[in-house]
């Protein structure tokens, strides 16, 4: 028994068990042009929320499973507590609508094909109308804090994120994952420089051997092959060269630091995949693109991200509520709206990185009771479609 | 730590330390700590450096084997003076 094995919050307990941190209710487009009837409907019914985005016709292949991952996993997501489907056909929305309802939540599709956008629209905001009353109903109840999923993904890294907010989150991984929740990394790319030590975070040497692999095949079959001098114009990017990152090893020895001092990864995800093998913390093979990398975890499962920053991204995400962390003072003082948990007191040593990782334990808790973020206060619902490559 | 330290080093074998305040000029005399251990020295600024920044503890050499986090993190493509500011100008990825 720790300190934090009795800590508890109020979530929102779905069909399936799984317990949620928030209770939208989502019109999800399977399509880019399912996007506008989304919108009009999450206009025409209060309380609802359109999820737009670019993609999700004539992918094929690996490309279109990393898509439907993404898109069922959104709408299975605990956080969302019901789900009104649009696309433009039939088959690919009922694919969705089979996805989500086996969580067992309310779902319903409809597509636009030999009906138009205007009786989509009038259909789908009937239903969605219905969802809303229903979700608006439910309650909270009392959660044990191993029932959390939390992701991490850092984003405009600087040389404080790797002496602070990364550890801080670390910290924080050390202290909860052994009290049973399910933990997500990932940033395939930027682990590039300090890939000897992430092979060696794994449980046993059979997952850090598929580790390895996953993270040279990026290596060698889209770096070497689509590169036009190296990475350094984007890897460090210009954010992190203008707060002291001076090479892609630095950058990735302070990313590292988010998975602690003692945790090891019991597993490897697939670009929005859920975790099946138990509680424990999973490498999300994931683009480093902020949006991308926290739309793919939602997917597989994250009830709330903490991202840490140091020159200071101001990402966001529609269903998952993101924590912002930095020990950046600069950051703190010019970009104090987007900050949730300034940890700025390591750099002058006034704060140990064990206080800083209850501080932001305590904010995970705050959050999970329903604290808006500072990316939730402000609006920031980016949503990015992840996209292996071109469609037919 | 009743003063503040005005650079920071992760480990004891790190030729590199980095900049926690705003403001910092050439010739300060700098509380350096040691993260590791929160053990400190003093070392002496010779550039204005950005909070973030890198100063050398010691004269680096081209060639020479840049290690901060105990790691190998690129190497020194023109020589850097003790205390002086430490970036892209003078070091440089091994990848590539």
């Amino acid at each position: 028994m720790s300190k934090y094995s009795n800590m508890t919050f109020m979530g929102y307990r779905r069909e399936n068990g799984r317990v949620g941190v928030r209770n939208h209710v989502v019109i999800l487009p399977l399509d880019d042009i399912s996007n506008a009837a989304c919108e009009a409907v999450a206009n025409n019914i209060k309380g609802t929320m359109a999820i737009p985005h670019a993609y999700g016709r004539l992918q094929f292949g690996e490309d279109l499973e990393v898509h439907f991952r993404t898109i069922i996993g959104t709408g299975a997501n605990p956080n969302v507590a019901a789900v009104v489907v649009i696309g433009i056909e039939p088959g690919w929305t009922q694919r969705v609508v089979d996805g989500i309802a086996k969580t067992g939540k309310p779902v319903w599709g409809i597509s636009i094909e030999q009906k138009g956008d205007l009786e989509t629209i009038r259909q789908a905001s009937w239903k969605a109308k219905e969802y809303v009353h229903w979700a608006s109903e439910l309650q909270r109840e009392e959660c044990n804090i191993n029932e959390l999923w939390v992701s991490t993904k850092c984003g405009e890294s600087d040389t404080t994120t790797g002496l602070g907010s990364c550890p801080t989150v670390g910290n924080m991984y050390d202290k909860l994952l052994p009290e049973g929740i399910y933990g997500f990394f990932g940033e395939t790319s930027e682990i590039t420089g300090a890939e000897h030590i992430c092979q060696k975070r794994a449980i046993n040497e059979e997952v850090g051997e598929r580790w390895y692999k996953m993270w040279k095949a990026y290596q060698d079959d889209v770096i070497f092959a689509h590169q036009t001098d190296d990475l350094s114009d984007s890897q460090p990017t210009k954010g992190n060269i203008e707060g002291g990152l001076t090479t892609i090893e630095e950058k990735a020895l302070g990313n590292l630091e988010k998975i602690g001092r003692t945790s090891q990864f019991i597993d490897i995800l697939d670009p929005a995949e859920a975790p099946e093998s138990g509680n424990g913390l999973y490498f999300m093979d994931s683009s480093s693109a902020a949006a991308e990398c926290v739309t793919l975890m939602a997917a597989g499962g994250a009830v709330i991200h903490t991202f840490p920053t140091g020159q200071g991204n101001v990402i966001g995400n529609p269903i998952v509520p993101v924590i912002k962390i930095t020990a950046n003072p600069r950051t703190v003082r010019t970009m104090a709206e987007h900050v949730d948990v300034d940890v700025s007191g390591i750099l002058r040593r006034e704060m140990t990185i064990d206080e800083a990782g209850d501080e932001l334990i305590d904010m995970i808790r705050r959050t999970a009771n329903g604290r808006n973020t500072a990316a939730e206060a402000l609006g920031h619902r980016e949503f990015s479609m992840t996209k292996l490559y071109r469609s037919a | 730590m009743a003063e503040i330290p005005q650079l920071l080093v992760h480990e004891h074998d790190d030729n590199v330390g980095v900049v926690v305040v705003e403001g910092l000029t050439a010739s300060t005399d700098m509380l350096v700590c040691v993260t590791h251990d929160n053990s400190t020295f003093r070392l002496t600024s010779g550039a204005d450096v950005p909070i973030g920044h890198k100063i050398a503890l010691k004269d680096l050499k081209e060639g020479d084997t840049c290690i901060k986090y105990g790691e190998d993190i690129g190497k020194v493509i023109a020589d850097i003076p003790k205390g002086g500011h430490v970036h892209t100008h003078n070091v440089k990825t091994k990848r590539w």
